[in-house]
């Protein structure tokens, strides 16, 4: 993805976010009066606890996944392993054409049902856009930059705290951003193998036919992935240092 | 000074064979002078050059920088001790200008102070403001300004050699100009030691003290830039330099080496009779007509005054144009063919009448193979 497809695909989500915002407004006003006060008196207690489970799931597996992807993606942009790291990434990138859903179901072979399969699952998706965005930006990185830094006389491991990775940073940033968007999208699929979260109410809305107790559920997350992408979307703004920040001009 | 003895490199290419980039290449760069490695694309500049600073490493050879030998020093110091610049600036994005400059200063642990300090010394060197451009990120400099911070860059912690890699290639050529005499007159100050690629026979001629020009590999041949010219040692080099090379030598001499000193001239006041005889003594055509206190006012033709009475103002004609005795002869023959005419008046800063230069003594000056002769070019055509 070049930082050009990065800043359209942004252009894209911030628009769909408001077009969501926005029918969820007109159903709000549209909603009989008192419905939304309703859903709240009867399921508060459960959306409070049930968010919280849909935050830790959220921040624990998106969190080990940054940890992880960022250095593979690193490891990967490296000269020395350059002839293996592309067949590694075709690997990781048919990895992405298994549903969500799949992964989850498969991690409960491996693991069992609960917690730790719904975190891994996630995990394992959010993995992936990071990886190849780490080592897309590194590859990026114009080589006359690390050659001017050679020449200068910096050592490969400043030149990659100095250079590389503030260059890469909005690059791999995009990619941060487009995995906690799977992440938060995929988390009330959690509930299906154990793992908790805000999908108790939604799937079990829809078991019962019961719409106030499926919304309990959706509007939540739906909110959530709001406030993620909108939290995302400021750090990149002002974490991103000026000379390579394209948003800031 | 860098020596560089038998250096060779051949790289291993994909397919098996190889390819020498460079051939025993044995030169040598005086302290404080520019070299300029010239050459056609793929001939082996860039790869002598980084094998200097080790980027490259060498097949086989001996390099000298600064009196050390390069096998014997780490090459992380050694780069540090070495400025660097390439074509395309390598200025870092994500850091300010000041930053920038602030590279290699901060690599050998300068105080903050000192080397940011330094930073805005160097940017006035280049005339930008430090007050504007220290905080600023590169993409908010102009492809020039840029160009001028890459090569103060390189000069920030003072370093006695500088490698330049085509550091003005990636600018239009008015710029190009102006940056080049700005660091042609910085050199002045600075007498650093400098490898300069260049594949551009015009700015190797202005910025050289010396050319060096490859070949497949190969240096055939290393001179000033008027030995170089008035005798390219084969067909090869002649070629290169273009078969109009004895007019670019036009812009190596100045008009001070063909201009000829002269004392005649005369004033408003004088008789037109006096101007006839100086002329006729000194076999001039022509005679200045200068003012009270010695600037250049108009001259008088032989043939005008011939059998004219009166004084020398009511008969003078107006200079077409002067040349000063520091411009190059390019600019003093080139005025010469716009006011068709076949001497100048050079007049200095301050319009005081100095001498003249002639179309033969020009002619005189380029057709000796050997330099010097120009003190004896005749004056008879003025
Ligand atoms: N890494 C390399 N591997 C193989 N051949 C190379 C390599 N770098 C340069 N060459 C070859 O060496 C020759 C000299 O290249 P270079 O020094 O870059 O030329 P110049 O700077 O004069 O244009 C060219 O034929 C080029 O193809
Ligand atoms: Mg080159």
């Amino acid at each position: 993805m070049s930082i050009r497809d990065t800043m359209n695909s942004d252009n894209v989500r911030s628009k769909a976010i408001f077009a969501l915002g926005l029918v969820f407004g007109i159903g709000l006003m549209a909603g009989e009066k008192g419905y939304f006060g309703d859903i709240w008196r009867l399921y508060s207690e459960d959306i409070i606890y049930l968010a919280q489970q849909h935050l830790v799931l959220v921040l624990v597996s998106s969190g080990l996944a940054i940890m992880v992807g960022v250095p593979v993606g690193i490891f990967l942009s490296r000269d020395r392993v350059q002839r293996y790291s592309e067949t590694v990434l075709q690997v990781f990138n048919i990895g992405t054409t298994i549903p969500t859903l799949a992964i989850l179901a498969l991690s409960i072979t491996l693991l069992g049902i609960g917690f730790t399969p719904a975190v891994f699952g996630l995990w394992i998706a959010t993995l992936l856009p990071i990886v190849r965005n780490t080592f897309q930006g590194l590859r990026e990185v114009p080589a006359h930059l690390k050659e001017a830094a050679t020449g200068m006389g910096m050592k490969p491991l400043h030149i990659l705290r100095s250079v590389e990775l503030p260059n890469a940073l909005y690059v791999i940033f995009a990619g941060i951003r487009t995995a906690v968007a799977v992440n938060v999208g995929t988390v009330p699929l959690a509930f299906l193998i154990g793992g908790g979260g805000l999908g108790e109410l939604i799937f079990t809305g829809i078991d019962l036919n019961d719409m106030q107790m499926l919304l309990a559920g959706a509007i939540p997350v739906a909110a959530l992935s709001m406030l993620a992408d909108y939290i995302l979307a400021r750090a990149q703004f002002w974490l991103i240092p000026r000379g390579v920040n394209p948003l800031r001009q | 000074m860098i020596k560089l003895d038998k250096l060779s490199k051949i790289f291993e290419t994909p397919g098996g064979g190889t390819v020498t980039a460079a051939d025993k290449v044995t030169m040598e760069v005086p302290e404080g002078e520019i070299c300029v490695l010239l050459g056609p694309s793929g001939c082996g500049k860039t790869t002598t050059l980084k094998m200097i600073n080790g980027l490259i490493p060498k097949t086989s050879g001996k390099i000298h920088v600064a009196g050390r030998d390069t096998d014997d020093v780490d090459p992380v110091a050694l780069r540090r001790s070495i400025g660097y610049v390439i074509q395309q600036i390598g200025l870092f994005p994500n850091m300010t200008i000041e930053d920038n400059i602030s590279v290699v200063p901060d690599l050998l642990g300068w105080d903050r102070k000192k080397s940011r300090a330094r930073a805005g010394e160097l940017l006035e060197l280049v005339n930008l403001d430090p007050g504007i451009f220290l905080k600023r990120f590169p993409k908010e400099l102009s492809g020039g300004q840029q160009q001028r911070v890459g090569v103060i860059r390189a000069l920030a912690a003072d370093p006695p050699v500088l490698l330049m890699d085509e550091p003005f290639g990636a600018i239009d050529p008015i710029n190009r100009a102006v940056i080049q005499d700005e660091f042609l007159k910085m050199q002045k100050e600075l007498r650093k030691t400098i490898a300069f690629v260049s594949h551009d026979i015009d700015e190797a001629i202005k910025m050289g003290d010396k050319i060096a020009i490859f070949k497949d590999g190969i240096l055939e041949q290393y001179d000033s830039p008027d030995d170089l010219l008035a005798r390219p040692k084969n067909d090869f080099i002649a070629s290169f330099l273009g078969s109009d090379r004895t007019l670019k030598r036009l812009s190596l001499l100045k008009v001070s080496d063909v201009m000829i000193s002269s004392q005649i001239r005369v004033v408003a006041q004088d008789p037109v009779a006096k101007a006839r005889d100086l002329m006729k003594e000194a076999g001039h055509k022509n005679v200045v007509m200068v003012g009270p206190r010695g600037r250049a006012r108009g001259f008088l033709h032989l043939n005008d005054i011939l059998d004219e009475t009166g004084r020398v103002e009511e008969h003078f004609q107006a200079l077409p144009t002067t040349v000063h005795p520091d411009d190059d002869l390019r600019t003093a023959v080139s005025r010469m063919f716009r006011h068709d005419t076949t001497w100048l008046a050079c007049v200095d800063d301050d319009g005081f009448f100095q001498g003249f230069v002639t179309q033969r003594a020009i002619s005189h000056a380029l057709g000796a193979t050997y330099r010097d002769h120009a003190d004896h070019a005749p004056a008879e055509a003025l």
